[in-house]
C-alpha cells in the first residue's frame, strides 16, 4: 500500500508541476521565449498571496483570483513594453530580458518583504484530508492542486483550438508575417499570450504559497522543475507538460519511497534520461496546440 | 475616385533599395494585373501595400486612407487582403481553421465558410486536412478562400500560379470572375504575362523597383510589354 500511496500522492505533484509549468510551456509555444523569469513569478504570485490573506486579512479563495489578475496585467505590460522587442531583436535577447525582469524582481521582493522564509496559511484547506484505504490518504489540498493542473492544461488547450484568439496565437506562432497579413495584430495576441501564461503562474504561485515556506529565492527551484516538466513532455506541448509534469511527481514521489533523501535526485535523472533517449520529449511538438 | 493610388512609391530593406519609384491608380472593380521579371519587386510592392515592408517614400491611398501610418491590421480592417506568394497556409491548421484565421477581422459581406464551401467545392470537400497535406492547387485555393474571409475590398494575389501544373492554373484563373462579381477588385501579380494580360483589364510592368510601362490590357502590346520587361530600349 505504501507504494499505491506513493504513486498517488506523485500523480498529484505531478499535476501541480504541471501547474506551475503550463505558463512556461505556453510562452515557448507561442513566442519561443525562454522566461527565466517564470519561477520567481510563481513566487510573485505566492507574495501577492502574502499581501491578499496575510496582511489584508482577505479569504484564501481572494488570492487564488486576485494572484492571476495582477499577474496577467504585469505579463501584457511585460509584453508590450519590452519583451515584443526582445521577440524582434531575435536569438538570445528575449531570454536575457527575461534574466534581467528576474534579478529585479528578486530584489524587489527582497525589499518588500525581506528573505525571510514565509508562507500562506491555509487553515483547515491545507491539512484536511480523506482516508480512501488503509495506508492510503488524499490531502484536500494536493487534490485540489493536483486537478488544478490538469484544468488549467485542458482549459488552455481548449482555448487555443476553440477561440478566436487562440487560433491568432497559433497562427502567428506559426508564421508571423501571414498572421500579420491576415489582420492579426501580433504584438497584442503575443501580450495576451503572456497574460495568460502569467496568470496560470500567478494561481500555481498561491498554491505553492500553501504547499511551502518560499522566500525571494525559491523561484529557482520552481523554474528548475517547471524545466524540466517542460522538456521531458516536449517543448511547445502542452499536453506533453501535463504528461511531463506527472512523470516528475510521480518519480520523485517513489524515489523517496526507496530513499527519502534521493526523491529530487531521481526525479533529475529522469529528466536527463529523456534528454538523453528522446531529446524532443515524450510528447514532441507537431501543433502548438 | 481611385480605390487605389500609388505614386512614386519607395522601399527598402536596409540599405537595399527594392521599390525606388513606383505609380498606379486602380479603379474600383475589375482586374489589375502586376508584371515584372524576379526581382523586380512585385511582392515587395504587396508587402508595402501589405504593411509588411513599411513605406519608405511616395505615398499609398487606399479609399481615401493614407496608408503609411497604418499597421497592417489595421489595413485589414480597410478593407486590403493577401495571398502571399508560395500559399503559404498555417501548415499545423486545418483547411477550415485556416480560413477562420482568415476570418480574423470579419467585414461585413458575402463571404463566409459556408458560401465559400458551397462556391469552392475542393475547398469544401478538404476542411479537416491539415495545411500540410495538402497538393500545391488545394493550398492556392485554400489561400484565396482564406483572403476572402475577411470580406476584402481590394485582394492581392502573389504569383498564384507559381509551381502549379496548367490546368490547375486555369482553374485558379477560372474563379476570378466570381470574386469580381461580389466586388471585390483584384490585383494580381505575375511573372508570366500571359495569363496575367488575359486575366486583367489593366497592366502594369515593372523593373528593378519601378514602373515602366502602365496601361489597358487589350491595347498594350506583346513587342512594347516584352521590352519593358527585360529593360529593353523601346522597339520603335
Ligand atoms: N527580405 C528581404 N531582404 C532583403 N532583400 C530583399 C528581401 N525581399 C526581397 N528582397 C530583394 O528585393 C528585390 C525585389 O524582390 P521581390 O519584391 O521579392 O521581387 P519579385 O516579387 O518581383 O520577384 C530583389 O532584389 C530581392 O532580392
Ligand atoms: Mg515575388
Amino acid at each position: 500500500m505504501d507504494w499505491v500511496n506513493a504513486l498517488a500522492q506523485g500523480a498529484l505533484l505531478g499535476g501541480f508541476y504541471a501547474l506551475l509549468a503550463a505558463g512556461l510551456s505556453l510562452m515557448f509555444g507561442v513566442m519561443r521565449i525562454v522566461n527565466l523569469a517564470h519561477g520567481l513569478l510563481a513566487v510573485a504570485g505566492a507574495y501577492v498571496g502574502v499581501v491578499v490573506v496575510e496582511d489584508a486579512g482577505l479569504p484564501l479563495w481572494v488570492a487564488l483570483v486576485v494572484a492571476p489578475l495582477v499577474l496577467a496585467g504585469f505579463g501584457y505590460l511585460l509584453q508590450r513594453g519590452f519583451l515584443n522587442r526582445a521577440v524582434d531583436l531575435g536569438g538570445l535577447v528575449p531570454v536575457l530580458v527575461t534574466f534581467g525582469v528576474a534579478v529585479i524582481l528578486t530584489n524587489l521582493l527582497q525589499e518588500w518583504f525581506t528573505a525571510d522564509s514565509q508562507s500562506l496559511r491555509s487553515g483547515s484547506f491545507g491539512t484536511a484530508s480523506v482516508q480512501l484505504a488503509d495506508g492510503l490518504s488524499i490531502g484536500l489540498l494536493p487534490a485540489v492542486t493536483g486537478l488544478a493542473g490538469v484544468l488549467v492544461v485542458a482549459a488552455l488547450q481548449w482555448f487555443l483550438a476553440r477561440t478566436r484568439s487562440g487560433r491568432a496565437m497559433r497562427a502567428a506562432s506559426d508564421d508571423p508575417e501571414v498572421a500579420r497579413l491576415m489582420g492579426i495584430n501580433e504584438k497584442h495576441v503575443y501580450a495576451l499570450a503572456t497574460a495568460i501564461a502569467l496568470a496560470t503562474v500567478g494561481l500555481a504561485g498561491v498554491f505553492l504559497g500553501m504547499r511551502t515556506q518560499f522566500t525571494p529565492g525559491y523561484g529557482d527551484l520552481v523554474l528548475i522543475f517547471a524545466f524540466e516538466a517542460v522538456i521531458i513532455g516536449g517543448l511547445g506541448s502542452l499536453w506533453g507538460t501535463l504528461l511531463g509534469g506527472l512523470v516528475l511527481g510521480v518519480t520523485q514521489s517513489l524515489g523517496s519511497q526507496i530513499d527519502p533523501a534521493y526523491g529530487f535526485l531521481i526525479g533529475h535523472l529522469v529528466f536527463l534520461a529523456v534528454l538523453a533517449v528522446r531529446p524532443a520529449g515524450l510528447l514532441p511538438k507537431v501543433a502548438v496546440a | 475616385m481611385s480605390l487605389l493610388e500609388i505614386t512614386d512609391l519607395r522601399a527598402r530593406y536596409g540599405e537595399f533599395q527594392a521599390l525606388s519609384g513606383v505609380s498606379l491608380s486602380m479603379e474600383e472593380g475589375g482586374v489589375l494585373a502586376v508584371v515584372g521579371a524576379n526581382g523586380a519587386g512585385k511582392t515587395t510592392l504587396l508587402k508595402t501595400i501589405a504593411g509588411i515592408v513599411p513605406v519608405a517614400g511616395g505615398s499609398v491611398v487606399f479609399d481615401g486612407h493614407d496608408l503609411a501610418p497604418l499597421a497592417a491590421h489595421q489595413r485589414t480592417r480597410l478593407g486590403i487582403a493577401v495571398t502571399p506568394e508560395g500559399r503559404r497556409l498555417f501548415p499545423n491548421m486545418t483547411v477550415e481553421e485556416n480560413l477562420l484565421v482568415g476570418g480574423h477581422t470579419r467585414r461585413p459581406g458575402v463571404w463566409g465558410l459556408e458560401r465559400l464551401y458551397d462556391t469552392f467545392g475542393v475547398v469544401g470537400d478538404i476542411r479537416a486536412r491539415l495545411g500540410r497535406h495538402l497538393s500545391g492547387g488545394q493550398q492556392q485555393a485554400v489561400a484565396i478562400c482564406r483572403a476572402l474571409m475577411s470580406n476584402p475590398k481590394l485582394l492581392m494575389l502573389d504569383e498564384v500560379s507559381l509551381g502549379l501544373a496548367p490546368v490547375v492554373v486555369d482553374q485558379i484563373y477560372a474563379t476570378l470572375p466570381t470574386i469580381t462579381e461580389q466586388g471585390t477588385t483584384v490585383l494580381l501579380v505575375e511573372q508570366d504575362a500571359g495569363h496575367a494580360l488575359a486575366a486583367s483589364d489593366h497592366v502594369v510592368c515593372l523593373l528593378e523597383g519601378r514602373t515602366v510601362l502602365s496601361g489597358p490590357s487589350d491595347q498594350v502590346s506583346r513587342a512594347d510589354l516584352a521590352s519593358a520587361y527585360f529593360g529593353l530600349a523601346p522597339s520603335h
